[in-house]
């Protein structure tokens, strides 16, 4: 196609080269398919499912809604950027409590839950069910997800 | 339910074992069908029909194939094979030619070096459209009003049940008209294929996200023409099913692609094309009538029910055959006439989704049984108590309920569950109705509690041999399963495994990718993977079972007999032999493939008569909400739940069953629906087509009914479809209760509360 562009991303923590992109691409678009960053999901197209959810300078945003082109000079952080081999404590929590079926929304709500503790270290019931309702799962009702959370919420008070 | 008590150090059947692909999926890495590439690869997207209903005049492909980046467009003269397809009839063109039936049916597609690319062409290709009036309404399809919209004519399939004296009457009688709301299964992973065609252009692989391997090879080796061996399908990660992956959808577009361009074909479906790219919960309306004694006993049913199935056949037929046998409910009744009908119209195919028929029988029935109650003035647990099928009982159809049947443990187990607090005076605002909106008033809202109790099936019906496959090899105090079994989010990768440590005695057990390298597993469908493939893998395993015991036997010179398991060991009961399964089994090589078949049914005849279902599962649900009842906005506080289980395999994959059930139960009740005017599709987005969310989500409080049933391979019933059947008609009668509005749809609208 004739409207491409060379930009680069700088994505869990390295600068990474996009080359010959349209620039109509989603940041979805060229994490998955060009950086071999598949761990966000598409799902929706419209913001609606969270399923694409990174980090973008610190505020959770569904990546399926941003322009590639216009996260240069941003910090992006995705589910790879995570766990490097040995899983994080919201991540073990969700395998341990059963708040993974399918598993297609889970990147996702791994992401959307770090950020949440992260800012609001101990939420109440309504501000997880809150922070979360922007992440759709199809599967398992919610309710071990929400277990998964408040089991880290009391790891990490007993830390 | 205390979960944490049923965990062992061995992960064996019983316990609440973990995913094995739990570490991936957290992680990002495991792999979805739409995460699979390949070199060299294209993508490949489809034309659909903007119109419900138009002939198709002309097809000019010629600007769309001059775009650079284009390599192919195909339409239905390139189809090499069978023009047509579909599960049980082939009635659906894999690219329509003179006539299109329903908005979003296929009429080309094309392959491109990126998805814009394909957007582009697609927008390039010029159709030229007669557009026709859309057939939209199923009655017109069953009287003949209208002419036939396909050459298989416009009823999919009549039957009727006859059962017992016609003429039967008591001094009670309630009767209502019903109607249930298309739904969407909406799995949140989209539809999604990798095609890779073989070098020498005569077959191809796939990677592909289904329920049913097999099914899919078939019907596509049949469009392309080419025998089944030549087509290898591997199962990609599958991002939930619920019936939505029974039926084909872009698997022969994209290998048609893949052969015609010679290069591997990425295909995925936007969530716009998926609301068209799969079939839906049937919309139904369904009028009964109930005669019953003055004590609330019933003593007749008399039905009619009309499926609306759509364009083209899917399981439509299969779909009525269960909501005809089910519309008595998990209830006694020894007389019933019963007219059921599928319609073919202009509206979106539909098929299979969890609960497949009996969900919308379900809410007539239930709707019924409060109606019966109030009639006799019992309360809702009383009336169902007084009525509740037992091991033994006969149904309409004839079929006696040879399962084990605790409808009424069910019904008393969930009754004793304690109700929720009552709202405070100054509740949070997120946990009134309307949630984030934050538009409801506490002095609006209005509590209301309901009940569902329901039957459901489990298996395939109609004399269908259903069978799946299982191989087991034990090597060095490993075992390594095969199957083809869709793992589609139920966990079937975490219970085979349970079942090989519990037969075995091992600890590591390696599951093997699934793929058409051997034989069917049959559908992850009806409920049936547990006792299917369960069956099948158990069954695998004793085989070996018996080899190594006899190995052992010979070993020592005793009966093999005398052997049996004792964690992960063989042990003689006789005497004193104790050798660990890793010892006994090291430096050999035993390997078995079992085939599991149900036992089988029958068709049902002219009157309905005929032992046409396997087994069946009961479940009651109790659902508490708050309704706003100036706004009709719900809130459902709590569903309280008892399900008959069998026996619970994997606790915490039972729970996670029920407690998604009840959530997509909660969606049809009062928020998801396909809307449809005139055969368009108004909502295909999830903007538009609302699904439960975190804030949406009740408390669930299950109680685990398990009674191993005999028939059951593991003893295990399916678990899957129960939970999100009568948790609706809970629902719907809980805001009745809060409104005494008569709430005869669902989902339930605001306008249905307040208007």
């Amino acid at each position: 196609m004739s409207e491409t562009q060379f930009y680069s991303l700088r994505v869990n923590g390295k600068q990474r080269e996009v080359t010959d992109a349209w620039l109509g691409e989603s940041l979805l678009y060229v994490l998955r398919e060009r950086l071999g960053l598949p761990g966000s999901k598409g799902a929706c197209e419209q913001g609606e499912c969270g399923s694409c959810t990174v980090i973008i300078d610190g505020a959770a945003v569904c990546s399926c809604l941003v322009l590639a082109a216009s996260a240069v000079d941003t910090d992006i952080t995705t589910i790879e950027g995570y766990s490097d081999g040995a899983l994080t404590d919201v991540q073990q929590a969700f395998i341990d409590e059963g708040a993974v079926q399918c598993g297609f929304c889970t990147p996702g709500l791994i992401v959307a839950v770090h950020h949440l503790l992260e800012h609001t270290p101990r939420p109440s019931e309504m501000k997880v069910k809150e922070a979360l309702s922007g992440n759709i799962c199809r599967c398992t009702g919610y309710g071990r997800i929400f277990a998964a959370v408040t089991r880290v919420i009391e790891q990490r008070d007993h830390q | 339910m205390n979960l944490s008590a049923v965990r062992t150090r061995r992960d064996t059947l019983g316990t609440s074992a973990l995913r094995p692909d739990g570490g991936p999926k957290v992680q990002g890495s495991f792999a979805f069908s739409s995460d699979v590439w390949a070199d060299n690869m294209l993508w490949g997207a489809t034309l659909r029909s903007p119109h419900p209903y138009a002939r198709i005049v002309s097809i000019d492909i010629s600007e769309a194939i001059k775009i650079a980046g284009v390599e192919t467009v195909v339409i239905a003269e390139d189809v090499p094979g069978q023009l047509t397809y579909g599960l049980i009839d082939s009635d659906q063109p894999v690219f329509a030619s003179e006539v299109v039936r329903y908005m979003g049916e296929p009429v080309a597609a094309v392959a491109a070096d990126h998805p814009e690319t394909c957007r582009r062409a697609l927008a390039a290709i010029r159709v030229e459209y007669e557009v026709y009036e859309p057939h939209i309404n199923p009655e017109d399809s069953i009287s003949g009003a209208v002419p036939a919209i396909h050459p298989n004519g416009n009823l999919l399939r009549y039957q009727r049940i006859v059962c017992g004296d016609q003429n039967a009457t008591g001094p009670i009688v309630v009767e209502g008209e019903y109607e249930i709301g298309m739904q969407d299964q909406a799995f949140l992973g989209l539809e999604a294929a990798l095609a890779i065609p073989d070098r020498d252009g005569a077959g191809l692989e796939m990677i592909v996200a289904t329920q049913w391997l097999h099914e899919d090879r078939k019907q596509i080796a049949l469009c392309l023409g080419l025998p089944e061996d030549k087509i290898r399908l591997t199962l990609g990660g599958v991002g939930g099913a619920f019936g939505a992956r029974e039926d084909i959808s872009l698997q022969v577009h994209a290998s048609l692609l893949a052969l015609r361009t010679g290069r591997p074909i990425k295909m995925q479906y936007s969530r716009e094309e998926s609301f068209f790219g799969h079939v839906h919960r049937h919309p139904a309306k369904i009028w009964v009538r109930h005669h019953a004694s003055a004590d609330g006993m019933i003593i007749k049913i008399e039905a009619r029910m009309v499926f609306d199935g759509g364009a083209y056949a899917s399981t439509s037929a299969a779909v009525l055959i269960n909501g005809v046998t089910h519309i008595q409910g998990p209830y006694r009744c020894a007389n019933a006439i019963v007219d059921g009908f599928a319609a073919r119209t202009n509206n979106p195919p539909c098929g299979a989704m969890r609960g497949f028929g009996v969900v919308q029988a379900c809410f007539a029935h239930e709707s019924q049984m409060d109606k019966l109650a109030l009639a006799c003035g019992l309360s809702p647990v009383e009336i169902r108590l007084r009525n509740a099928i037992r091991t033994g009982d006969r149904l309409i159809t004839g079929q006696p309920v040879e399962s084990v049947a605790p409808v009424e443990r069910c019904i008393r187990e969930t009754d004793a569950i304690p109700l929720p607090p009552d709202m405070t005076p100054s509740p949070h605002e997120l946990s009134l109705p309307g949630g984030s909106g934050r538009t409801a008033d506490r002095r609006h809202i209005v509590r209301g509690v309901g009940w569902g109790v329901s039957i459901k099936n489990l298996m395939y019906s109609e004399t269908f041999d259903d069978f799946a496959t299982a191989r087991c090899r034990l090597q060095d105090g490993v075992v390594t399963l095969k199957f083809a079994t869709s793992e589609v989010g139920q966990g079937f990768v975490t219970l085979a495994p349970q079942i090989a440590r519990s037969v075995l005695g091992v600890d590591t057990v390696i599951v093997e990718p699934m793929d058409t390298t051997i034989g069917s597993a049959g559908s992850t469908s009806a409920s049936r993977q547990t006792w299917m493939s369960g069956g099948a893998v158990d069954g695998a395993c004793r085989l070996v079972r018996e080899r190594l015991f006899e190995h052992v036997a010979k070993e020592h010179n005793i009966d093999p007999l005398r052997l049996e398991i004792d964690d992960t060991d063989i042990i003689d009961t006789f005497g004193t032999l104790r050798i660990a399964v890793a010892n006994a089994s090291a430096g050999m090589v035993f390997e078995e493939t079992f085939e599991h078949h149900h036992r089988p049914t029958e068709d049902l005849d002219e009157n309905g008569q005929g032992n046409c279902h396997v087994a069946f599962a009961f479940v009651a649900h109790r659902a508490v909400v708050d309704v706003d009842t100036e706004l009709g906005l719900v809130k459902v506080v709590q569903i309280a739940t008892a399900q008959d289980v069998g026996r619970a395999l994997n606790p915490l994959s039972v729970l996670g069953q029920i407690e998604g059930g009840i959530a997509q139960g909660l969606g049809l009740a009062v928020m998801e629906e396909v809307l449809m005017v005139n055969g368009i599709v108004k909502n295909p987005s999830f903007t538009d087509y609302l699904l439960p969310t975190a804030l949406d989500a009740p408390e669930v409080v299950a109680v685990l009914i398990e009674e191993p049933d005999p028939q059951a391979p593991l003893g295990a019933k399916g678990v899957g479809e129960p939970p999100c059947i009568s948790v609706t008609p809970a629902i719907a009668a809980a805001i009745r209760a809060a409104t005494g509005r008569a709430i005869t749809r669902v989902p339930v609208r605001p306008s249905d509360i307040c208007l």
